[in-house]
């Protein structure tokens, strides 16, 4: 522990190599954190647009949507509307951290202690990462992915690809798995389990069970959709798995590439349930590292001024009124969240102890914390530590807007001892995967007559799908299944039908 | 735990240009209207410029599955007033629900920035040499040298020393030519040889070996191989273009200004085409002189109207100047259709002898004021005469335009690729 890290806003490699070790000290003696190794690569602001373009990652397949979203970027950027993130941080092992080449010295030191730690924390010990992503294989799967594709675009033209890719693209976000599958039993361990059943009922024989009337019997007809469901494995929501499966024309191409699109989707599918997590962790570890190695003289006190500043930026949430808000900051709410645990564990009120008595007092942060990284998504993670003293503190609302409601939106609850618990639950709710996405299912095929693929949107709360949107999306799904699909939206309260679509397939160029 | 640093600075940029032209290609026609759009309320020379343009989404849109309306929860920091109970009306800022002026503006339109090579290239993109050109195009052609493999005979300076060496060693390892190592090998076994019966068989095995060597040269007059060139016709890389204007007292600012147009659009063109592009400006009224393009466009001048004087100019600088043999020799003329009727047959003389059979093309622009619509303006006297031109088979073209917006247009029209036009008359 001696001397300072650096002086001035320059620095050099052996500079990053004096700060990643600084940290790295820090991180794993006071904070106990678990990371991959780490590999920093310094790039361009060019570059950087670059990754922005490729959704961060190092090397992607070609699309012209990636171009689009470059052009985009490249006009706001140019413009000086928008500027570029200090860095970008990839789940991968070892754990790439993008650097900025024209952050100064103190960025990169706030940037490594955020990303090459935090994030990388957060990564390797997360459920959900953990669950869904593999870090080790991430990498060598987008180069395989890269290549596939290429050589795709060879044997069967670009415009064949393009088409297919597109249309992956529309259902990306309903190509993902939410649960983890069930593993098949082996026979022995479904004998097993059979006997165990048996044994059970034998214990709780009773011959009156008998004489209790069931149901009607089932017809053979009810029957026969109940074996084609099961066969076909519905209801199903992972779209592009049903269709990977069991689409009757596509070619084994056509397959691999929605496959490809499926499994990247999934990858990515954590990291839009830990947003606000994710980016807290990060914020708080590098809040930690940066403290301490300014108290052991590693940063002048106009370097730590420098962080601060920016520190300050990071974390600063608008509130409603402001013309600046746009929803929630997850680095402002995650942090703050994060903050408030420290404060409960190490100096509860009597408020805090009622409401968290398993943490309150208990005086290990760390401890506390690691587990919270550890077990939590957005969604439970607030709807557990989000405490009063926080929603007094972001003197938080409650609005409900019901259209069938004249007069106006309701103020449902604010920052008071009535409103504590629903606010909580209505944050969490903005955070629940299952109620942001759309639940849209494949729920049968007419095999028997025109092939239909037929699609049900369970309505929540009156909102249905956009019109034009919908068309576009299911115009690409019939693409793919190359017969009619048609997509019923059923109101979850009442079971009514709210509108229905058909679509027909596009003739396409031989593609089949 | 073992870090590493890379160093990425120096990686090839670019890795996005792959999906951006893949953008362009499949936003094409969207962006060439847009270039159009755009190009036509700047000024042409800002056309070179590049710049931001904007499209439709429609059709360039990735569309997901969304939901609107219905019931709304939300939950908002920042409550100054608000009690449980109270009703906020909707129209007012309380919602919170305004939406920034970024993305209510994404919404409808996207907006990207062109560079100056993409936009000229999707601005000009549908528009060809006519086939006018192509005709004399094939005559003013010069010969290059390429090369053409290789071929047995030729000058020792074109002698192909790898090509030759490399048939030499194919040959001397065919015919198992012995090594100078293998011979060497040979000397030092006989020195070391004792046995006199033995060396005397070695040796005479060596005599054979060296033999054999001198017998098959190292390198054969067979194994040489000269460079072969062919020559091609080379089209000529360099026009030259005479911009004509009649600046008598006629000719408004605004007539002026549409000639101008022309002129640039027809010089943006001509780069693309040509390496080399020399403009010349010749300015008359009942006499012609070349200037420079500040005197051409706004240098005041008076007097009457005599187009055959910039004719006259225009064929001694051709002859002075620039061969017709060594340049492509492209005119436009821009005038609002006065002369002397004194002066027609001159005009007619010169461009049938002279101008017209040495230019790849010759346009008239006959410019108007604007508000009056081109079909109704009578023909002037310039206008029937080069009609008349016309139907005796000269290669002329000639427009009307009255409007600034009708430049383009007229432009296109002139340059259209004929393989186009001709599938469209076909399906």
């Amino acid at each position: 522990m001696s001397g300072l890290l650096f002086e001035g806003a320059d620095w050099n490699f052996l500079t990053l190599q004096r700060i990643h070790d600084a940290c790295e000290n820090v991180a794993q003696k006071e904070l106990g954190l678990d990371t991959y190794p780490n590999q920093i690569e310094v790039i361009t602001a060019e570059q950087m647009l670059d990754a922005y373009s490729s959704v961060g990652m190092p090397l992607f397949y070609k699309h012209w949507s990636f171009g689009k979203h470059f052009a985009y970027h490249e006009a706001s950027y140019r413009k000086g509307l928008m500027g570029l993130a200090y860095e970008i941080v990839i789940n991968s092992s070892p754990c790439i951290s993008y650097l900025m080449e024209e952050n100064t010295a103190t960025m990169q030191t706030l940037v490594i202690a955020h990303a090459a730690f935090g994030h990388n924390h957060f990564f390797k010990n997360n459920y959900l990462f953990k669950q869904w992503t593999d870090a080790d294989g991430i990498l060598d799967y987008l180069d395989f992915a890269r290549g596939y594709i290429a050589q795709c675009e060879e044997r069967y033209g670009r415009v064949a690809v393009e088409h297919t890719l597109d249309a992956a693209h529309a259902l990306m976000s309903h190509g993902v798995d939410r649960y983890p599958g069930k593993k098949k039993l082996d026979f022995r361990e479904e004998e097993k389990r059979a006997g165990k059943r048996r044994l059970y009922e034998e214990g709780t024989f009773n011959d009156l069970w008998r004489t209790v009337p069931t149901g009607p019997v089932k017809t053979s007809a009810v029957l026969n959709v109940e074996r084609r469901k099961a066969l076909l494995g519905l209801p199903q929501e992972n779209l592009l798995y049903f269709l990977e499966k069991t689409a009757p024309r596509l070619a084994p191409w056509q397959r691999e590439l929605l496959r490809i699109v499926r499994h990247i989707a999934q990858y990515f599918y954590p990291q839009g349930q830990t947003k606000v997590m994710n980016e807290g962790t990060a914020t708080y570890v590098h809040y930690r590292i940066m403290n301490r190695l300014h108290q052991e003289g590693r940063l002048t006190d106009g370097n730590f001024l420098e962080f601060l500043q920016s520190h300050t930026n990071v974390v600063f949430q608008p509130e409603f009124d402001d013309p600046r808000f746009s929803g929630f900051n997850p680095y402002a709410l995650g942090f703050a969240i994060m903050q408030d645990i420290e404060r409960i564990v190490k100096d509860p009120t009597e408020e805090d102890r009622e409401w968290f008595p398993d943490i309150a007092g208990t005086g290990d942060e760390m401890a506390v914390l690691r587990d919270v990284w550890a077990n939590y998504r957005d969604e439970s993670f607030i709807s557990q530590f989000l405490s009063p003293n926080l929603i007094r503190q972001f003197r938080l609302f409650h609005l409900h807007d019901d259209p069938a409601e004249r007069a106006g939106i309701l103020v449902d609850a604010i920052h008071d001892e009535r409103g504590y618990r629903r606010i909580r639950r209505e944050l969490s709710k903005q955070y629940d995967v299952g109620y942001i996405d759309p639940n849209i299912e494949v729920v049968d095929v007419d095999l028997a007559g025109d092939r239909r693929l037929m699609l049900r949107h369970t309505v929540v709360k009156g909102a249905q799908l956009s019109e034009t949107d919908t068309k576009r999306v299911l115009q690409h799904l019939a693409d793919l299944w190359s017969y009619d699909v048609s997509l019923v939206e059923v109101d979850a309260a009442t079971d009514k039908v709210l509108k229905e679509y058909v679509l027909n397939p596009r003739i396409q160029p031989a593609a089949a | 735990m073992v870090m590493h640093i890379i160093d990425r600075r120096l990686n090839p940029g670019g890795k996005s240009l792959e999906n951006r032209q893949r953008f362009l290609r499949r936003a094409k026609a969207l962006v060439q209207g847009a270039v159009k759009k755009t190009s036509q309320d700047r000024d042409i020379k800002d056309v070179l410029e590049g710049g931001e343009v904007s499209i439709p989404l429609d059709g360039m849109d990735e569309p997901r599955f969304r939901r609107e309306g219905g019931t709304r929860d939300m939950v908002l920091p920042g409550n100054k007033k608000f009690i449980e109970g109270d009703i906020l009306p909707r129209s007012g800022d309380g919602s919170g629900r305004k939406s920034g002026p970024g993305q209510g503006d994404s919404e409808d339109a996207f907006r990207f920035v062109l560079s100056k090579e993409e936009f000229v290239n999707l601005f000009l993109d549908d528009l060809e040499l006519p086939d006018l050109a192509k005709r004399k195009f094939a005559e003013a052609e010069s010969e290059g040298l390429v090369r053409a493999g290789y071929s047995t005979s030729g000058s020792p300076a074109n002698i192909s020393i790898s090509r030759t060496v490399t048939r030499a060693m194919a040959r001397r390892v065919a015919l198992r030519r012995p090594r100078p190592e293998a011979i060497a090998e040979f000397e030092a076994k006989i020195a070391e040889e004792t046995d006199e019966e033995k060396k005397a068989a070695l040796v005479a095995e060596l005599e054979a070996l060296k033999a054999k060597a001198k017998r098959i040269p190292f390198i054969d007059p067979i194994d040489i191989r000269y460079r072969r060139f062919e020559a091609v016709p080379k089209p000529i890389a360099q026009a030259v273009m005479f911009c004509l204007m009649d600046v008598s007292g006629s000719m408004s600012e605004h007539m002026k200004d549409l000639a101008k147009r022309f002129y640039m659009l027809l010089y943006v063109f001509l780069t693309r085409r040509y390496r080399h592009v020399e403009i010349v400006f010749i300015r008359h009224t009942d006499r012609a002189e070349e200037v420079d393009e500040q005197t051409f466009f706004y240098g005041p001048a008076s007097g009457g109207t005599l187009v055959s004087s910039a004719l006259q100019c225009m064929h001694d600088i051709v002859r002075s100047r620039f061969r017709p043999s060594d340049w492509n020799i492209y005119a436009a003329q821009a005038s609002d259709g006065d002369n002397a009727t004194s002066d027609s047959e001159n005009v007619a003389r010169l461009l049938t002898d002279n101008i017209l059979p040495v230019s790849q093309f010759f346009a008239y622009l006959e410019v108007g004021e604007s508000g009056t619509y081109s079909f109704e303006m009578p023909d002037s006297a310039l206008w029937s005469l080069y009609e008349r031109l016309r139907a005796n088979g000269q290669p002329l073209s000639m427009r009307k335009v009255r409007d600034r917006s009708e430049i383009f247009p007229v432009f296109h029209d002139l340059f259209q690729r004929r393989g186009t036009t001709q599938e469209r008359a076909a399906s």
